[in-house]
This record gives structure tokens, sequence and C-alpha cells, in this order.
């Protein structure tokens, strides 16, 4: 059995946690083996159908009051009996910033090695090979792990979120057990950003500034842009940031976030390789810069050579156009 | 506050990366303290600057690592260690927790605050700080943007999707440093003067009580590749309005992805 642990956030399985139960399927059918799901939480059987929809042979429901807030302490525990009990071959996380904080914590208790971060997972000679990038996506490393279960961290928006499979999904209520005292650790509180945007990590398009915007308000361009598609967001370059024309939440790069939208657009950016870092594993980049020495137009697989005030609004005029077509 | 701060000698990201037989090529490397590591130092000298107590600071690696540990010696921490690990690269980071939380468990008592980087650049594992803290059994916050200490607790402010998630831990705990938290300072010369005349106390693998080949990796590396470079593109140029009617047209014709 290959299980893929499902994240929950404001009562709903995330979309990267239903791209890593499709990717375990995907391995799972080449393995000859069943594909389950995980869900951890004070109270979270009511998800369980949507995990069965997504084509979970078995659903694990592990509940404690102890799990009602995310503590990584809690969950680890919660995992490793799920682990302990069900002896699954393999067990997959999003890579998301909860899934980066609990898939090691899990691994450490259960003492086995973890793949972070993997774009792609294959089948070879029967064995489970993960790849994922390294110094920065210059390097590809690809690893086969020797201890048991095999435990990874998938990139959000990199795995197909495949095609929902009928309901057939059993499911399994197992006592998580924390015990009391255990938890030194756990979230008080969330704190949401006030305009409830789409984070850049979860985007089917980011629209990038640089600092060619000259200042913050030519972010408002980028927003006008980023609203005409339904799952957009506004990122930034480390130096759109540093000058406090945006928060740090947008920038994308070596030191920001990485991300894997179906479209890139990057827009007064020079594409420095700390740039370069959070963005490569793009589908699609386009740039749009005034300077045609600019690197970012040697990763671009389109681009416009032009000024960005005068370029930008056109472009959302004909995007929008060939939107509604 | 006694805090330890762990921090890993990497090549630095301007780094043009070669691979040979499986492994980067050191040679013509510039290496440097992971960046993340260099906040987790500011952010314990800060600390210890509020509250008093000591920094001592630990790497895992070949001898070559004592110059990271001098670095940050230079920019304010009282002592160093030095485990030496001869190992080239695993890129598994269970086997570098455990050889740190046994550093901690036989070499440094006491510790109320454990502070790590979020990631070591070049391996990009995000591992290390999690799988030490429940080796040790303690409470974390990863990638954390704000830390503020109070007496036995540390509460944190880290980054999620779409908002900020603040996480408040019982020491001792384990916190891992990302961009935001601070501005970390420049040594200065009477820093490195300082960090010249301090020792570089180093410890075997053996020594912390690991036998031979001890602790295993468990990681087989079966690639490694340079990433096909992506070829340049169309670059379209001339009126604004045409060449965005173009790139629409191409984006939903060619690309298909609107
Ligand atoms: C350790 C480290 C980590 C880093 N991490 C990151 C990171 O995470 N993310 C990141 O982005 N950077 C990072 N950097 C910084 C990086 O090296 C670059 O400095 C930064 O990406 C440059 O940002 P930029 O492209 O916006 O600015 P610039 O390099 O100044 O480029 C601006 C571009 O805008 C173009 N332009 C100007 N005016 C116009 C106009 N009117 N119309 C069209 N185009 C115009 C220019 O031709 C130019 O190409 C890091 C650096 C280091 C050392
Ligand atoms: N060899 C090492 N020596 C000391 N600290 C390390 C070492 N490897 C990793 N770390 C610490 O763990 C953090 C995360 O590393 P990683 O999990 O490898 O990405 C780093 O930023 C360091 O703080």
């Amino acid at each position: 059995m290959i299980a893929a642990y499902l994240e929950i956030r404001d009562g709903k399985i995330k979309k990267s946690s239903l791209e890593t139960l499709a990717e375990a399927r995907r391995r799972a059918a080449d393995l000859g083996d069943t594909a389950a799901a995980v869900l951890a939480g004070a109270s979270v059987a009511g998800l369980a159908g949507t995990a069965a929809a997504a084509g979970a042979a078995k659903v694990y429901v592990l509940e404690d009051p102890a799990l009602a807030d995310y503590s990584s302490q809690a969950y680890a525990v919660a995992l490793a009996v799920f682990a302990a009990e069900t002896k699954p071959a393999a067990l997959f996380f999003p890579a998301t910033a909860m899934g980066k904080d609990l898939a090691p914590r899990v691994a450490a208790r259960l003492g086995v090695a973890l793949a972070a971060d993997c774009t792609r997972i294959e089948v070879r000679d029967g064995a489970l090979e993960y790849t994922r990038p390294i110094y920065a996506g210059k390097a590809l490393l690809t690893v086969r792990l020797k201890s048991s279960p095999q435990l990874a961290s998938l990139r959000p928006n990199v795995f197909p979120a495949g095609p929902p499979a009928p309901g057939t999904g059993e499911i399994v209520k197992m006592a998580a057990a924390v015990p009391d005292g255990a938890v030194k650790g756990k979230v008080a509180e969330i704190l949401k950003e006030e305009s409830a945007e789409l984070d850049v990590t979860e985007a089917d398009v980011v629209v990038s500034g640089g600092r060619g915007l000259k200042g913050p308000e030519a972010f408002a361009l980028l927003r006008d842009l980023a609203a005409i598609f339904p799952r957009a967001a506004v990122g930034a370059s480390r130096s759109a940031v540093d000058s406090g024309w945006i928060g740090h939440q947008h920038q994308v790069g070596q030191t920001g976030k990485t991300v894997s939208p179906q479209l890139y657009l990057a827009v007064g950016i020079s594409g420095a390789i700390q740039h370069l870092a959070g963005m490569s594993s793009s589908k699609v980049i386009v740039a749009v810069n005034k300077d045609p020495e600019a690197p970012i137009f040697k990763v671009a697989d389109y681009g416009i050579l032009g000024d960005l005030f005068e370029v930008v609004p056109k472009l959302k005029e004909e995007l929008q156009k060939a939107l509604k077509d | 506050m006694n805090i330890c701060v762990f921090i890993k000698r990497v090549p630095d990201t301007e780094s043009r990366i070669r691979i040979q037989q499986n492994a980067v090529a050191e040679d013509g490397l510039n290496f440097v303290i992971s960046p993340y590591d260099e906040y987790a130092v500011e952010e314990a000298l800060r600390i210890k600057e509020a509250r008093g107590g000591t920094v001592r600071v630990v790497s895992v690696g070949r001898d070559e690592a004592a110059a990271v540990l001098r670095k940050a010696l230079a920019m304010g921490a009282d002592e160093a260690l030095l485990v030496k690990d001869e190992a080239p690269e695993t890129y598994d980071g269970l086997r570098t927790a455990r050889i740190i939380a046994r550093a901690v468990e036989r070499r440094l008592p006491g510790a109320d605050l454990l502070l790590f980087g979020k990631q070591a650049v070049g391996t990009d594992n995000s591992q290390v700080p999690a799988m030490t803290a429940e080796l040790l059994g303690l409470p974390q916050a990863t990638v954390v943007t704000k830390l503020a200490i109070e007496d036995g607790t540390a509460t944190a402010l880290r980054e999620i999707e779409g908002g900020t998630e603040k996480v408040v831990l019982t020491l001792p705990a384990v916190v891992s440093a990302q961009k935001g938290l601070n501005e970390p300072r420049y040594e200065t010369l009477k820093g490195i003067m300082a960090a010249k005349k301090k020792p570089v106390p180093a410890v075997t693998l053996e020594e912390l009580g690991f036998g031979p080949g001890e602790p295993a990796a468990a990681v087989e590396v079966t690639g490694l590749d340079v990433p096909a470079a992506r070829q340049a593109g169309k670059v379209l140029q001339g009126d604004p309005a045409e060449t965005a009617r173009e790139l629409a047209r191409l984006l939903r014709d060619e690309a298909k992805v609107i």
C-alpha cells in the first residue's frame, strides 16, 4: 500500500494533497499495489468521502482531541501509529508548509529516510525512485530509499491531480492515542492575510514583478492582469520585496518560495540565478523586459521586448479576449 | 539562555554546479555558511544580548567546516564545536540529525534553544531541524520569521500558504530560521581577531559513541544530472498592442496554457 497524507485547512482537503493521492495511485498501480489516504484531526471523518472519491482504496481516519490544533509532535505520533499498524510500503506528503514541517518529524519517529520536495517519482526495476531538484534546481538528484516505509514529500502543482475515481474507499477509523503531556508545542492561532489572496505556491498562474516596476504602484497593474485568471497570484523578485513594494510572502526564488504554475509571467525581472531557482519548474515562462540581454529571455518560452508600462495593460486586454474565445 | 546554533558549510548560491560520477565536483566552488544558518546565528546573538547566556555554534563535517564556525565566532558566538564527519554528502537528513542529537546529548548539556536554518542550501533538504526535534523529544517551529522568548516559552511566527501561523513552544525547543527573521550583522575586525584566538574543539563520531560506519545512510543515489536547459523561446517586439495579441494567441494555440 502507498498511503497519502491529506492536509486539511479550513475544513477542506487541500488541492496539493489530492495531487499527492493521485501520484500515490499511479505509482501503486505500477507496483500492482493499492493506494490509501490518511486523514488526521479532532473530527475529520466527514472528509473521508472526498478522499474515497479521489480514488483511495482505503481511507484511514485518525482522530484524537489532541489533534484539534496542528502540532507536529502530536501529528507525528498519530502517523507513526498509523504506519506501525498498517505497514505501508510508502507514505507520501504534500511538500506544503505543513507537509515540510511534519514529514521529517514522522521520518525521525519511524527511523527512516525522507525524499523531500520531489518533482518526479518513477518505478524502475520494481523500486520507487525519487527525483528532486538540488542546488536550487541546478542539479536533479535521483534516489532510492533503503529504509521502510519510504517517506517522500511532493512539490505542489507538479503532479497532476488525476481524474476522480468511483468512491469505493473503505473507511477505517484508528485511535491516534497521543499520550497526555507529549505535546510541548502547537499552533495557537492562524493569522490570515487580510486580502483572501491565493498563495503563489498554489496558483495556476503567477504574475511576478521586479525592480523594473520602479515602485509599489505598478503592482496594481500586475494585480489587474492576475485578476483575469481563476487561480492566479502576484509574485515578486527579492529586489521588489527588499524595496518594500510588496510583502515578503510574495517573494519567489532561492530565499523565497518555489512555484510551479502552468504559466509564470516575469515582468521587469532580470532573471538572476536565485530568482530562477524558485520558478524554473513552471510549465510555461513568459518574460516582459526592455533589455534584450536580460537573462530571463534565456529561460522564457515567450518574451515581449518592450516597456512593461505599455505592454502589461495591452496584455491584460488581449489575454482577456483570448480567455473568452 | 543557553543557545546552540547548527550551521553547515555549503557552496555559495552563485556557484556553477558540475557533476562527476553522481557527485557534485567540489573544486572551484566557493564555500560559505548556509545563508539561513546566518539568520539563526544572528537570532541567537540578539537573544543573548537581550537576556544573557551563551551561544554555542556547531557544525558537522570535515575539517574545512571549521571556517564557518570561525565566521560565527567572529559574529560574536562564544564557543564552537566541530563534529568530525568524513562522509561525503549523503543527502540523508536523518543521518545528520542523529549525529546532531547525539552531540546535543553528550556534548552540549543544558541547551534551552536549538536554532537551525530552514534548509541547507545545496541539498535543499529542509529536514534536519524537525528530525532533530523528534529524536530529542522537543517541540519545533520551522521556517520562522519572528521569534519571541519569554520565561520558559517561545512564540514563533511561521509562514504558511496564505497566512502566518503562531506556534507556542515550551522550552527547550527547536526553531529553524527563514529570511525575514532578522538582518545578520557583519563581523567586525575586532570580532575576527578575537575569533582567531578562540579554539575550535573537534569531536569524532567515535567519541560520540557511534560504531564504524554508523550512523549509516539510507539514501542511495541512483542519478545526479544537470537538468536539460530550458530553450530560449520566441521573443516578440514592436507595437505593444500587436505583440500582446500575438502572445495571447501563442499561449492559447501553441502552449495551450490558457
Ligand atoms: C543568497 C541570495 C539569495 C537571493 N534570493 C533571491 C530570491 O529568493 N528571489 C529573487 O528574486 N532574488 C534573490 N536574490 C537576488 C538576485 O540575485 C537579484 O538581485 C534579484 O533577483 C534581482 O531582482 P530584479 O530582477 O527585480 O531586479 P534587476 O536585476 O534590477 O532587474 C530589473 C529588470 O527590469 C527590467 N526593466 C526595467 N525597467 C523596465 C521597463 N520599464 N519595462 C520592462 N522591463 C524593465 C530591466 O531590464 C531588468 O532586467 C538573492 C541573492 C542572493 C545573494
Ligand atoms: N552538517 C551539518 N552541520 C550542522 N548543521 C547542519 C548540517 N546539516 C544541516 N544542518 C542544519 O539543519 C538545517 C537544515 O538542513 P537540511 O535539513 O539539510 O536542509 C541547516 O540550515 C542547518 O542549520
